[in-house]
């Protein structure tokens, strides 16, 4: 069985990031393993631009985004294998991938980074009622039909979801030539970037309806109409209140699922918030030497803060690979908790190693609903540790704290993250 | 007469708060993290200028498509009409990255260029 | 002229001519759908239950006990998915524990396995079993089985001795000369026949009542729906075992169901409906759903919900089924009303209609000659990688790289896989119908990743333009145009 340093998981925007960090730091065994026919994962079909302004300061397309670290990971001698499919993991850090030029292979990695990345929630998930007709796709696959493989999927569009991705599509397919006639959240807030909501649906009169949803579908072949409800604050159908519009197609942009049945086989546990691994500061998860990083971590809604956490995963599974980490970490510490309190969905990372603290720490996190004039409380130990002032919080936008080591030190049981939201009474 | 913006030159989406006079005149802008956020404020009240992004057919390569994205910004409602006059562009394999695939698109100054580099392929 | 038409290609018409392909007769089997086994085969519980429940005296009763005992060899021979798992009918209060003996004591009569466990005992064979349950009766024999997967595998088999299967072929009209059908489909196609079987499923009233002269049509279907979850496949389902309510008059009631592919469903509830084309989900019977399976079992973890969908039961208002020659038609031999236990009579069914009907025959102008084909063909097993060592799938590989390329992440279906389903006797033309062979798009991510990949496999082993390549019927369009481009340029 072949032998790797450090093998990833994933030949996207965090996989790539990580296998030429992994590189940088000492590591020559790299290999990277790509189920599409060439690496750069999702950003290929993201054609629209954005992506790079943290990283390289500029904005670029999606698919140039990828470029940029293709062309700094031709300058490593990295391995990649791509049409390649990883089918099995084990917590021994075995893997067996298969591809039509090698059949069904084993290799052995001394750490391992996941980076597979995210699926779209579909009807299913959120059970949809209604008909079941063709012209219902989740927002990405219609992406990719239109992006990648140059076909319009429908005429009369309706989504469901304000996500970054279906705002996107609504603006694509009406450049196309294609009629949305409207979008529907169920929130009485948008779920996307405003600089989406602005460009993609005011620009070109796309009604918004907020705290609206889906309750039928119609058609029997290809789907014919939806019909749309207001909501209560349950989220609720509200009797009455139906609206009804002709589509043949139906985009669904209604939340993103961390990809992780390798990492469940690998027995690594996950968040129940995030559904990705629970991590450490390092990144690792609870299977050692197992990294994760990216949108397989948490869903991120910039590509750059991809990028840096898979930097960072691809650091720490160098390290964990050239410190020889069978020999030492025996001393072993307890992990201490960091927790999402009050108003706050996540805190990343989970754990913390008090004997590893770093010079300076990020915490990344979303609030669970939008804030204006909001504090962000840190507590160590149930003692106040720091406050932030916020103007404007929100679920879309990922937020990010930094801690210095001496802030850190001395903790012992619980790091906690929680909102205090304006007017609150304590 | 003081208008609320949210930027929206990246994804940052600074929250601005952009002061004008009478006449029109900008007088502050506030909010805004870095100086594009100042200049889209003051485009965008004057005149709304926008990015286009989207494909060409590609022949010979592993996609049908080849993703574009313009040089610089055009006005806001020129973007019908420049989707249409690159939607004529049909390019061969291989293609590179930042490749000018037509020059001053609908006499705007601004050129359509690969966003990516696309190989050829041989379909097995 | 044939000597048989079937109509409808559900799991009865599949059984009906996969067995009457034995015989040199000329068959032919009309199917109003794209592909077969779309309707209630398609929607249903995909259990063979043991025989217990169906009232004494039945055809139900007698046919479910023989059907269930002839499917473990049938799929075997079939090479398709079949387990028995056991099924527990749960009480969750006295009252219905009180019933549980006569049950009992009816499937001691019919020599059906059982036993009574105290609910202590049952939730430590099921752990997940709700605390409510007071006492279960256990039935060993159930087993669960993939249904469309049989019926494809029997029409394939038939197909490859001769039966003529002919798709989107709605009959319109049947009329009755001397002693021959004349059967007219939507698409004007004549089919002439000695026999006709009625196998319409929901539609078999429909079907009896263009040949019948009967004042009062004896078929009546009052269609019921039912509403199902699929969960997402896991190592181990959260139970194993199928777990029933005690029944009532409503019939079965709301159930756990492991599937053959360690997904779990939930459903059916039960409600009438008056239109056949109603398939569609509806919030409240899922709202009602979620809340019956939770009388039965904890820790259901609805966040792994992957799908909904609704079936028609083919309810009929004698409450049992009707397998007949028709009294007023000589040669015309109803099989209908058949709801729940239905596929798990289907083989007994279908024995039944040849060996109790057709074979007892005995006018000699109308009777058939049934002699046994010499070359009859059995069916290649498909290749399914998941199952094979890893010597075989290397090997394979090497011969036929395709099967090294995984198309569906969520079910690790490998291209090789899919070219097959489409090349065999019975070839997957749509999107729905490779999905229903080898299961893309059947996983957690519904198709989003993997859909693109069938249709251009599709395409390309059809020699078809994706543009040409439906979901499903004829009118379910997917992709509606090719992006303007080039010389494609259409104007905007």
């Amino acid at each position: 069985m072949q032998e790797y340093d450090v093998i990833i998981i994933g030949g996207g925007s965090a996989g790539l990031a990580a296998a030429i960090e992994a590189y940088k730091n000492g590591c020559e065994k790299v290999l990277i393993l790509e189920r599409e026919k060439e690496l750069g994962g999702i950003l290929l079909q993201c054609i629209h631009n954005g992506f790079g302004l943290h990283l390289f300061h500029e904005e670029l397309a999606g698919p140039s985004y990828a470029e940029r670290y293709l062309m700094l990971l031709k300058e490593t001698k990295i391995e990649t294998k791509t049409d390649t499919m990883v089918i099995h993991l084990s917590k021994d850090k075995i893997l067996e991938y298969v591809n039509p030029k090698e059949g069904y292979v084993k290799v052995k990695g001394k750490a391992i980074v996941l980076a597979m990345g995210c699926r779209e929630r579909t009807r299913g998930a959120i059970s949809l009622p209604g008909s079941r007709p063709s012209g219902i796709w989740t927002a990405g696959t219609a992406q990719r039909y239109l992006n990648m493989e140059g076909y319009m999927v429908g005429k009369r569009v309706f989504i469901l979801g304000s996500g970054d991705i279906g705002l996107i599509m609504a603006r694509r397919m009406t450049l196309e030539g294609a009629t949305v006639v409207g979008v529907a959240e169920i929130m009485p807030y948008s779920n996307g970037l405003p600089r989406n909501m602005k460009q993609c649906l005011e620009d070109f009169h796309i009604p918004l309806y907020l705290s609206h949803t889906i309750t039928n579908l119609y058609g029997k072949d290809r789907l014919s109409g939806v019909q749309i409800s207001q909501v209560d604050e349950r989220l609720q159908a509200i009797k009455g209140t139906e609206k009804e519009f002709d589509a043949d197609t139906l985009l669904l942009s209604v939340g993103l699922i961390p990809e992780n049945a390798l990492s469940l086989e690998a027995g690594i546990l996950l968040n129940n918030r995030t559904k990705g691994p629970l991590v450490t500061q390092s990144y690792e998860t609870t299977v050692p030497g197992i990294f994760a990083c990216g949108n397989v971590l948490h869903v991120h809604d910039l590509v750059d803060f991809v990028s840096e956490e898979g930097k960072k995963a691809g650091y720490f599974a160098a390290k964990y690979c050239i410190d020889n980490p069978d020999l030492m970490e025996e001393t072993i510490q307890e992990p201490i908790t960091v927790e999402a309190a009050k108003g706050i969905i996540y805190v990343i990372p989970n754990q913390l190693y008090v004997n590893k603290l770093l010079e300076k720490q990020d915490f990344l996190f979303r609030v669970n609903t939008p804030l204006q004039e909001a504090t962000i409380i840190i507590e160590k130990d149930g003692m106040l540790l720091k406050t932030i002032q916020k103007k404007h919080l929100a679920p879309s936008e990922m937020e990010k704290v930094t801690l210095k080591k001496e802030e850190l030190e001395g903790i012992r049981g619980r790091l906690s993250f929680r909102i205090f939201a304006k007017g609150e009474t304590v | 007469m003081k208008t609320e913006m949210i930027c929206i030159v990246c994804p940052m989406s600074c929250h601005m708060e952009i002061e004008q006079a009478e006449d029109g005149t900008i007088l502050s802008v506030i909010g805004n993290s870095c100086n594009r956020g100042d200049s889209y404020a003051r485009k965008e009240l004057t005149m709304p200028m926008r990015m286009l992004t989207t494909t060409v057919a590609i022949e010979g390569s592993l996609h049908r498509r080849l993703p574009v994205i313009l040089t610089g910004e055009i006005p806001k409602e020129k973007q019908e009409e420049v989707m249409k006059e690159i939607s004529k562009i049909c390019v061969k394999a291989p293609v590179l990255y930042q490749q000018i695939l037509k020059q001053d698109i609908c006499d705007l100054g601004v050129a359509v260029m690969a966003s990516r580099s696309m190989d050829c392929y041989e379909n097995e | 002229m044939y000597d048989v038409v079937i109509v409808g290609a559900g799991i009865i018409g599949s059984f009906l001519a996969h067995d009457l392909s034995k015989y040199q007769l000329n068959i032919a089997v009309l199917e109003k759908n794209s592909d077969i086994a779309g309707e209630a085969t398609m929607s249903n519980s995909a259990i063979i239950h043991a025989g217990h429940d169906p009232k004494t005296g039945t055809l139900k009763a007698s046919l479910n006990l023989q059907g269930s005992r002839m499917y473990e060899s049938v799929c075997k021979e079939l090479g398709v998915s079949y387990k028995r798992t056991s099924a527990f009918v749960a009480a969750t209060n006295h009252e219905e524990e009180e019933l549980l003996p006569a049950m009992i004591a009816q499937a001691e009569e019919r020599d059906i396995p059982c036993m009574l466990l105290r609910g202590e005992e049952a939730r430590r064979k099921e752990p997940n079993l709700s605390e409510e349950i007071v006492a279960v009766a256990e039935f060993p024999t159930t087993a669960i089985c993939y249904p469309w997967e049989i019926a494809l595998a029997l029409m394939e088999e038939a197909v490859m001795n001769q039966v003529e299967l002919k798709l989107n072929e709605k009959v319109i009209t049947i009329e009755k000369d001397q002693n021959t059908f004349q059967i007219l489909t939507e698409k004007g196609n004549q089919y002439e026949s000695r026999y006709v079987i009625n196998a319409a499923g929901i539609y078999a009233d429909e079907i009896y009542q263009l040949v019948t002269k009967l004042e009062k049509n004896p078929i009546v279907i009052h269609p019921r729906k039912g509403e199902y979850f699929v969960l997402d496949r896991e190592e181990k389902t959260l139970v194993e075992r199928v777990i029933y309510p005690v029944p009532s008059e409503k019939g079965k009631g709301v159930l756990l169901v492991p599937t053959t592919h360690n997904n779990l469903l939930l459903g059916p509830n039960s409600t009438m409906v008056t239109d056949k084309e109603e398939k569609g989900n509806t919030t409240e019977a899922l709202a009602y759903v979620k809340e019956a399976v939770q009388k039965l079992a904890k820790n259901i973890p609805f966040e792994k919900i992957i799908r909904t969908f609704a079936g028609l039961r083919a309810s009929g208002e004698s409450g049992d089924f009707i397998i007949e020659e028709a009294m007023d038609v000589p040669c015309f031999i109803n099989v209908a009303q058949i709801e729940s236990p239905g596929l798990a009579s289907a083989p007994a069914i279908s024995e039944y209609v040849l060996h109790e009907i057709l074979m007892k025959k005995e006018d000699q102008d109308q009777k058939l000659i049934f002699i046994q084909k010499e070359n009859y063909l059995k069916r290649r097993h498909p290749i399914r990688v998941k199952d094979l060592s890893e010597e075989e799938r290397n090997k394979l590989v090497k011969e036929q790289p395709a099967y090294g390329r995984v198309i569906c992440r969520c079910e690790q279906i490998t291209e090789g896989e899919i070219i097959d389903t489409i090349h065999r006797t019975l070839g997957a033309k749509t999107v729905k119908a490779v999905k229903k062979r080898v299961r893309p798009g059947m996983g957690r991510c519904q198709g989003g990743f993997c859909e693109p990949r069938v249709v251009e496999i599709l395409a390309r082993e059809l020699h078809i333009s994706p543009l040409d390549i439906r979901m499903d019927s004829p009118e379910s369009l997917l992709l509606t145009r090719e992006l303007w481009g080039g010389d494609k340029h259409a104007g905007i």
